[in-house]
């Protein structure tokens, strides 16, 4: 048995450290170690509770908005106050920019990248597969830098500036937008689908999003030429490499739901295992604290009553990351997890067929940005001129809240209680604090510990590539992780 | 006189080779870097013939490979032209950086930091955290977090105030929560012209191109600053300072002169400036969008204007407001069109 040290991980966002231990050619066991600590909880302590709103989305910098959207909604949590119609699409529409560009970023400059790699050299997709997506030259990020930074005039507009917008409160947004920049905004959307359809599918984004089958996919994708666009270029070197049989993890699935539109939401809230949906209980969300380096009276706190007290010499901890459970089970959270819970048919099929996978993470998420851009277009086109986009509320001296949201890499949860009128806690179960959380008290390793566990290591590999595919499949973002 | 750009065969100049290290931040520096526009990042950092060694968002190169280059550059072997940090330097607990150890090394990020800044000829704190400690130096710090060359607004933090790279500057401080893509791709670019000297910094080693203005010059609510038409809510058009904590006019940045995204800035987007290029603004004393009061004046008022003339100024001013501006204030849109005879109309 070898043991390796895998990091720095780049391309994640944030610090990360795998260690592995091989036999045979595969992966046995793999301990994630979420290097950096930074204290939030803790920052918030006694703070006037709308400050919030200023040192939570400065937890991550790539789900800015997402830490606005739960910290706002924790806060209306406590408030009692509703928000109106178009404060509600202004906030899908900031929400869902963030999360869109964050799919397209990770998919062009943070997953696509490893096919450049040395290693596969011999491969016969590589050498237009290098040129397209080798970091830094690639002419991939050449075309999708320019289409993103575009794209991002939507906050520009909607939200002043992205990211650490302070436009998102409890009751809605604070910049109100015009007839001229309603249709500035769609103008950009316009553009933007433009791109997707012209680099990135190389089809109508309907089209898309209404595959519905693994078949139905398969035949797409041989409709035209490997080259004729990004996602074909993906699903070919997929299939080559056998991806949709790589970095299986859990098999339960978790979602918060996201984008409320007066009482219905785009994306439903509940949990996926074994084929079937089921209904969320956020009283049975605990964090454990076995294996991380913290202090605490018990293995096991729900967020609400949750502590952080660091211990850097705790004995038998090897990670600052808390391990989150659900009713005590391990949860894969994400883009895969939304489209699961939400039931659509292709990553069903797909996850039916050889469960979770890289390449079903990555299916996923394109898919919901052919499925979310179209609903960008409607919310845009719903916003009514002259009406309010916000609702004042008086905050209480005394109460709880909480807020769940869905950042781009799955599900954040911001739980708040006030005393006389200050912070009296602030506990943040971040997406990847649940996909990348440590062994818990029974000894039951995170998401990507198990994902990782059978993946191939060719011979004299320091850094295996298949454990690069794996731990970016998921999207990581380290500094929400512990924060 | 300023020195010319040397001469156009810039192929044959060889590249300023970059480093890009990143520790408790939020990313959010490099996250805005990528919204660069009119060129866009990798355009413009070729444009200023920059090439990047690594920089954990962009880069290829993963695990061993960087360790290997990292030794290369803190032993002297490769030379190094700049460094960028990005994200507070964790000195905690106790002193020994264990709050950030960096991956597949065991070692604290604090050490390469120190390391590395000895052997860069430039070094670049990106953004307020690697500055000053910024947003993870926030509450009781327990983390001991600190900038490059400021503790806040002490001059020291991890290397010292006396630090100067090897090119002779101090530590240049693009202080920002996030930084505008602009204020780092043009101050790289004129370092990379061999343009910028300490003459280009100001009292916080900021660079005067975007830190000589004010977040105040060019705000579209000028108007309403000039007559005290105040903003009472969040999601009002009228000017921020008396009720909603701006910051605009003490604040050193050209937020309102360089859009963000295209048109954007916090004031755009109806919210106050948090003064979020200086040092310590994470600790402002009082609730960020609630102006601070003694006796209904303001504390905090314009930092070179005595405060009798202010007030003075303040009460004649908001004496002769027109209507206008008196209505459009505390509404969501602006509504009343201005009108010849002084009065709102619609
Ligand atoms: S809102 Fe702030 S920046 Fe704008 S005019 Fe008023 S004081 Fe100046």
């Amino acid at each position: 048995m070898t043991r390796l040290i895998v990091g720095p991980f780049n391309r994640v966002e944030g610090d990360l450290e795998v260690r592995i231990d091989c036999k045979g050619g595969e992966v046995v066991n793999a301990e994630v170690v979420t290097p950096l600590y930074r204290g939030f909880e803790r920052i918030l302590l006694g703070k006037p509770p709308m400050d919030a709103l200023v040192y939570a989305p400065r937890i991550c910098g790539i789900c800015s908005v997402s830490q606005s959207v739960a910290a706002a909604m924790a806060l209306a949590d406590t408030m009692k106050v509703e928000l109106p119609s178009n404060g509600e699409l202004a906030i899908n529409l900031v929400h869902a920019t963030e999360n869109v560009a964050d799919h397209l970023t990770h998919f062009y400059l943070f997953f696509m990248p490893d096919f450049a790699r040395a290693t596969y050299k011999n491969e016969p997709w590589y050498d237009e597969t290098a040129d397209r997506f080798v970091a830094i030259r690639g002419t991939a990020a050449e075309d999708m830098l320019p289409a993103r930074a575009q794209f991002m005039h939507m906050m520009g507009i909607l939200a002043g500036k992205w990211p650490h917008t302070l436009s998102i409160q409890p009751g809605g947004s604070t910049r109100s937008v015009d007839g001229g920049e309603v249709v500035r905004l769609m103008a950009i959307l316009a553009a933007f689908r433009k791109f997707l359809e012209r680099t990135l599918f190389g089809d109508k984004l309907e089209r898309i999003a209404n595959l519905s089958s693994e078949a139905e996919l398969v035949a797409w994708a041989a409709e035209r030429s490997v080259t004729s666009s990004d996602f074909r270029r993906f699903l070919h070197v997929s299939s080559a490499l056998g991806l949709n049989c790589l970095g299986r993890s859990t098999g339960a699935f978790l979602s918060y739901g996201a984008y409320g539109t007066q009482g219905n939401s785009l994306f439903r809230m509940g949990t996926f295992a074994a084929g079937d949906t089921g209904s969320m209980d956020v009283e049975g969300i605990t964090e454990d604290l076995s294996s991380s380096w913290y202090r605490s009276g018990v293995t096991s706190e729900a967020p609400a009553a949750g502590t952080t007290v660091p211990d850097a010499d705790k004995d038998g901890a090897y990670s600052w990351c808390k391990a989150p459970r659900l009713g005590g089970s391990v949860m894969e959270v994400g883009a895969l997890a939304r489209q699961l819970v939400n039931g659509h048919p292709l990553i069903r099929d797909l996850v039916g067929r050889h469960g979770g996978s890289v390449h079903a993470r990555v299916v996923a998420r394109l898919l919901e940005i052919a499925i979310v851009v179209q609903a960008m277009e409607r919310w845009a086109a719903g916003l009514v001129i002259g009406e309010r986009y916000i609702a004042h509320a008086g905050l209480p001296d005394q109460a709880e809240g909480i807020g769940l949201t869905e950042a781009a890499r799955g599900s954040l949860g911001h739980w708040l209680s006030i005393e006389k009128g200050r912070i009296a806690n602030y506990q943040i179960i971040a997406p990847t604090t649940w996909n990348f959380s440590p062994r818990d008290q029974s000894g039951v390793p995170g998401p990507l510990e198990q994902a990782l566990v059978g993946a191939p290591v060719r011979e004299g590999e320091e850094d295996p590539v298949s454990v690069q595919h794996i731990v970016r499949s998921f999207d990581p973002c380290m500094v929400c992780t512990v924060h | 006189m300023s020195k010319p750009f040397p001469e156009p065969a810039n192929a044959e100049r060889s590249r300023l080779r970059l480093v890009w290290l990143q520790s408790g931040g939020c990313g959010g520096c490099s996250m805005s870097l990528l919204s660069a526009e009119g060129p866009d990042l990798l355009t413009s950092l070729e444009a200023a013939n920059i090439e990047v060694l690594w920089h954990p968002s962009l880069s290829e190169q993963s695990g061993r490979e960087v360790v290997r280059l990292m030794t290369r550059l803190a032993d002297g072997e490769e030379p190094l032209d700049i460094l960028c940090v990005e994200g507070s330097v964790m000195m905690g607990p106790n002193g020994t950086g264990r709050f950030h150890l960096m991956a597949g090394t065991g070692q604290p990020m604090m050490d390469w930091i120190r390391k590395l800044s000895l052997r860069a000829r430039h070094v670049v704190a990106v953004g307020s955290c690697a500055a000053f400690g910024g947003m993870t130096a926030a509450g009781d710090n327990h983390v001991e977090a600190t900038g490059l060359s400021h503790d806040g607004k002490r001059a020291g933090g991890l290397l010292g105030a006396d630090f100067r790279g090897l090119a002779g500057l101090p530590v240049i401080n693009i202080a920002g929560c996030p930084i505008h893509p602009g204020w780092l791709t043009e101050t790289l670019h004129q370092i990379s012209a061999g343009r910028f000297s300490d003459k280009d910094l100001d009292e916080w080693s900021r660079p005067l191109s975007y830190a000589r203005h004010l977040v105040h010059h060019g705000c579209s609510r000028n108007e309403f600053y000039e007559y005290k038409a105040s903003a009472e809510r969040l999601c009002d058009q009228g000017c921020m300072m008396e009720n909603l904590g701006c910051k605009g006019t003490q604040a050193k940045a050209d937020c309102n002169i360089r859009a963000w995204n295209g048109s954007g800035s916090c004031l755009d987007g109806n919210y106050p400036c948090i003064n979020c290029t200086a040092p310590e603004f994470e600790e402002p004393g009082h609730e960020f969008a609630r102006t601070p009061k003694i006796a209904g004046i303001p504390v905090g008022l314009p930092t070179d204007m005595p405060k009798a003339w202010f007030v003075a100024l303040a009460s004649l001013s908001k004496a002769a407001t027109p209507p206008r501006l008196k209505e459009n204030a505390t509404r969501d849109h602006y509504a009343p069109k201005p009108d010849r005879k002084g009065k709102a109309g619609s």
